[in-house]
């Protein structure tokens, strides 16, 4: 490396590593995506458990909330029902 | 046992190609009887790096269109025993491929005893793209160190992971990243994505590293394989990879940047 290198380098090193960083960042963004698209039964899985769950309480169809949430190992399918306060 | 290899990147300009012919001259020249197929449907260009674009007489698409036999289309290459090349059909019919056309040829040249089948991809996420790869069983992942080359790899490889005929079956393609146009230099320098961060970013094996190389455009022009230039890093960098590819415990070569010899001055003020 020269003596007016030396100065240079610096400022224009690591362009590489930007190039990683946003990468990772692109990719699992998109990954993400994908997950998130990937369960297109969701709605009517929410509608049919709503439908049981109605033959015995009455719910909302806005107390019904399905979710899926994508883990490391695992993804998982969270339900959250909020019942209606006893009379 | 023959095997089904598709040379795929999603992006262009890649050296998919180059790659697929050089592989498959390397399979062939290591004595497994090997055929390489050219996917890229109205912009063939395997012919003409092999060398064989004036001994083209049927193609791919004949052969699928019952219009010629495999026979007839198979071109025998005249340098590497055991090495065959498909070429493509420069129709502009987007739907001259299906998938019972591709896999009766394949299925043909298992028949015939071929070792390996080569399927050179082409660019893009389209038909060709996804026939030649459908019925793959490995996969090499041709990737620059350059991030629209990196991101367009990963979307391939979900494409083979959800979409081929091996994943449909349950089962799943074998993945090899291969790196082409590395500049340890450049890596470095800081200016370049190294091969650790491809790797890890794109989380499959590697199976090689070609270094960038003035002997691979000296090879296309002259239509020659660039694996039979046994003097040129490249040309080496292949050979290693067919090694690897067949089970070999091959080291990395080329990866490592080189230091300039220079003089003091030059070291002073270079």
């Amino acid at each position: 490396m020269g003596l007016f290198n030396f100065f240079k380098k610096e400022k224009k090193k690591d362009t590489a590593s930007l190039a990683k960083e946003r990468l990772q960042i692109l990719i699992a963004h998109e990954h993400t995506d994908k997950s998130k698209k990937s369960p297109d039964y969701l709605p009517k899985l929410q509608a049919e458990i709503l439908e049981v769950i109605r033959k015995y309480v009455h719910v909302d169809e806005k107390d019904v909330n399905v979710n899926v949430e994508k883990g490391d190992d695992f993804d998982v399918l969270e339900l959250n029902i909020t019942l209606p306060e006893d009379k | 046992m023959s095997k089904v290899i598709v040379v795929t990147s999603g992006k262009g300009g890649v050296g998919k190609t180059t790659s697929s012919a050089a592989f498959a001259a390397g399979l062939a020249a290591k004595g497994h009887k090997t055929a390489v197929i050219d996917f890229d449907v109205g912009l063939r260009n395997l012919d003409l790096i092999m060398g064989v674009e004036r001994r083209v007489v049927y193609d791919f698409v004949n052969v699928i269109n019952g219009e010629a036999t495999l026979k007839q289309a198979l071109i025998k290459d005249k340098r590497v025993d055991n090495l065959y090349i498909l070429p493509a059909s420069q129709t502009r019919d987007k739907d001259a491929l299906n998938k019972e056309g591709v896999e009766s040829v394949i299925n043909e040249l298992k028949a015939d005893d071929f070792d390996y089948i080569v399927c050179d991809s082409p660019a893009g996420i389209e038909r060709g793209a996804f026939m030649a790869l459908y019925f793959a069983d490995e996969a090499i992942i041709v990737t620059n160190p350059e991030v629209s080359s990196v991101r367009d790899s990963d979307r391939i490889l979900g494409i083979l992971q959800s979409r081929s005929k091996a994943a449909e079956d349950g089962g799943s393609v074998k993945e090899h990243l291969l790196i082409t146009r590395y500049s340890p230099n450049r890596v470095e320098g800081g200016d370049m994505l190294s091969m650790d961060d491809i790797v890890e970013i794109l989380s499959i094996p590697l199976i090689g590293v070609i270094p960038e190389s003035g002997a691979v455009l000296q090879a296309s022009n002259s239509g020659n394989p660039v694996i039979l230039d046994t003097e040129s890093t490249a040309g080496q960098a292949y050979t290693d990879v067919v090694a690897r590819f067949l089970g070999e415990d091959v080291p990395l070569r080329f990866t490592e940047a080189v230091i300039e010899k220079k003089g003091f001055f030059k070291k002073l003020f270079g």
